[in-house]
């Protein structure tokens, strides 16, 4: 497992798409530094010939039938849009 | 008394707006409701019973609703500025069986911000306090739900529990609080935070009114592909059937350093009431707990990073003012919309998803996920069902651990491997410490067993009466 001090805060924050402070930085970087030692101790236990669970009861595929349903109108799906205009969410203007 | 026409879902509907105007000002459960909406739908249950048509024990009752449930035509804001204006577009499916069982949802109950917390400090629009000492915490994320139904401001309500949000505030609260088997209840509707964790649950004031309010909203749901297609027994009626006696394990890592000693005093207390009540107790062990709460939090958080990508100003949620272009506007704003809990967790969780990390601490944390799971199944081949604190301590005080994550993150330690193991956990009064704070008792079940679950908790229940203790806040 890679040591805590290789935590570099402006990779991740830009990773997550979040703008941080210089201020939040430093926190969030020994409060951080906190939870990764704790994490650590993982490194203890051992998982050799351990299968991963990602959900605690094994499934498989669910499918639906190939049926048309009613779904969300689109007024319904734009009442929470920030900016809308003609049944479209607006954005800035992505392509010169 | 609705049924004997004792009371009139109205004049309940009314009493519940009356001690939410005396008592809300201080306690702050809800981030907002509405008395007019409310009243119709107590009206309508008064036509229903009225005309012999009521559906049921949960007729006219008034239900909060954890304020990440969505509610048609009602604020749903996760208690975060990013979604401070957000209107729900539909009902939840936990909504809409409460609807056809005729209950009533009251108001948008607080709650850590995205449901990340264990004191309900992190809601942007203000902390929750617990009606017990209002100096004190309620627990979370659910603190809203617990206080609600604490200070008798809702009859029942509705959480969600990822790693002990419903049975960490229900502790501290001095109700009962249930998790769900993973997959029981459908969370269509439900604010995602972490989708292999996460479930909603009932908080109640007694065992039966959680078993009712249960036996409404489970069952399988085709809009949620991880709801099972389990048969849903009438869990009522086995509180009555069902009296053991059983098999209670007793796991000694669950009573190790950092427990209360009142806390361990009273757990201790309830061991004994089921010993005489002739259950076999044995002493057990689950030997991952220890590494429980970093799994959790490498689990929880790369989850949370993922499902909360969602939020990038675009289609909904708050969008910055300031931003300059469209990838301006993801960063400007999730800083501005997002708390400092739910960045400092997103980080974590890219940061542990992120490239030459993901084998080192995903991936590992999920192998040692196995291993907890497989510690619960082991111990059910011995014993019926696990019995533990809920907590290591009754409710902090505001502002304790608020500073410091990893403190308020290992106050989940005996609730967190029942999520991790996708298992049923309960949790019901089992006495006060000497300054009059409630203490809960953990009873974790075997995957479905709720009825079991909630038989031996109404065993303890009915022998000692806690819940007839009310707060005056």
């Amino acid at each position: 497992m890679p040591s805590s001090q290789e935590f570099d805060i402006d990779q991740v924050a830009n990773l997550a798409r979040i703008e941080l402070t210089g201020e939040e930085k430093a926190r969030f970087s020994a409060q951080l530094a906190d939870v990764l030692a704790h994490i650590a101790k993982l490194q203890e236990v051992d998982v050799g010939g351990i299968e991963p669970t990602a959900h605690a009861f094994p499934m498989d595929n669910v499918w639906a039938a190939d049926k048309a349903g009613p779904s969300l109108p689109a007024d319904a799906a734009l009442q929470n849009a920030p900016a809308q205009r003609d049944g479209m969410f607006v954005v800035p203007k992505v392509v010169e | 008394m609705l049924d004997a026409g004792r009371l009139s879902a109205v004049e309940l509907m009314r009493a519940l707006i009356a001690r939410r105007h005396s008592v809300d000002g201080r306690v702050k459960a809800f981030n907002s409701y509405d008395e007019a909406d409310a009243l119709a739908q107590a009206r309508a249950s008064d036509a229903r019973r009225g005309s012999g048509k009521a559906r049921g024990p949960l007729d006219g009752i008034p239900v909060g609703i954890k304020d990440v449930i969505a509610v048609a035509g009602q604020p749903l804001t996760a208690s975060s500025r990013m979604l401070e204006n957000f209107v729900s577009p539909y009902d939840a499916t936990v909504i809409r069986r409460l609807r056809d069982a005729g209950a009533v949802c009251w108001g948008r109950l607080n709650l850590d911000e995205f449901a990340m917390g264990s004191s309900t400090e992190n809601s942007a629009f203000g902390a929750t306090s617990n009606p017990w000492d209002l100096e004190r915490v309620p627990g979370g994320s659910s603190g809203g739900s617990a206080a609600a139904v604490s200070a008798g401001e809702a009859v029942a309500a509705l959480g969600s529990d990822t790693g002990g949000s419903i049975r960490q505030p229900a502790a501290l609260c001095g109700v009962v609080g249930l998790k769900p088997t993973y997959g029981l209840v459908s969370r269509y509707g439900l604010i995602a935070f972490a989708s292999s964790l996460d479930q909603i649950g009932p908080f109640a004031r007694t065992v039966e009114d959680a078993a009712i309010l249960l036996g409404a909203i489970a069952g399988h749901d085709p809009l949620d592909s991880t709801s099972f297609k389990a048969e849903i027994p009438d869990y009522r009626r086995g509180l009555s059937e069902r009296k053991g006696p059983w098999k209670l394990g007793i796991a000694r890592e669950y009573f190790a350093d950092g427990l209360d000693p009142e806390v361990g005093a009273a757990v201790q207390g309830a061991i004994e009431f089921y010993r005489k009540r002739g259950c076999e107790i044995r002493e057990i062990s689950l030997p991952h707990t220890k590494y429980a709460v970093g799994a959790y939090y490498i689990i929880a958080t790369a989850e949370c990073s993922s499902n909360l990508a969602r939020y990038d100003g675009i289609r909904y949620g708050h969008r910055s003012t300031a931003a300059t272009d469209a990838v301006d506007i993801y960063f400007k704003s999730r800083s501005e919309g997002f708390g400092e809990e739910v960045k400092r967790r997103i980080i974590l969780g890219t940061y542990v998803l992120s490239s030459g990390y993901h084998d080192a601490y995903y991936l590992r944390a999920q192998k040692v996920r196995t291993l907890i799971r497989r510690d619960f199944l082991e111990a059910y081949k011995q014993v019926d069902a696990i019995i533990t604190p809920t907590t290591p301590t009754p409710a902090f005080r505001k502002g304790e651990k608020s500073a410091d994550p990893l403190a308020m993150y290992l106050n989940d330690i005996y609730t967190i491997g029942v999520n991790l193991a996708g298992l049923p956990g309960i949790s019901v009064p089992c006495g006060f410490t000497g300054g009059g704070l409630p203490i809960g008792l953990q009873i974790i079940g075997q995957p479905f067993r709720e009825a079991e679950l909630l038989s031996m908790a109404h065993a303890y229940e009915a022998a000692h009466g806690w819940h007839a203790r009310h707060p005056n806040p």
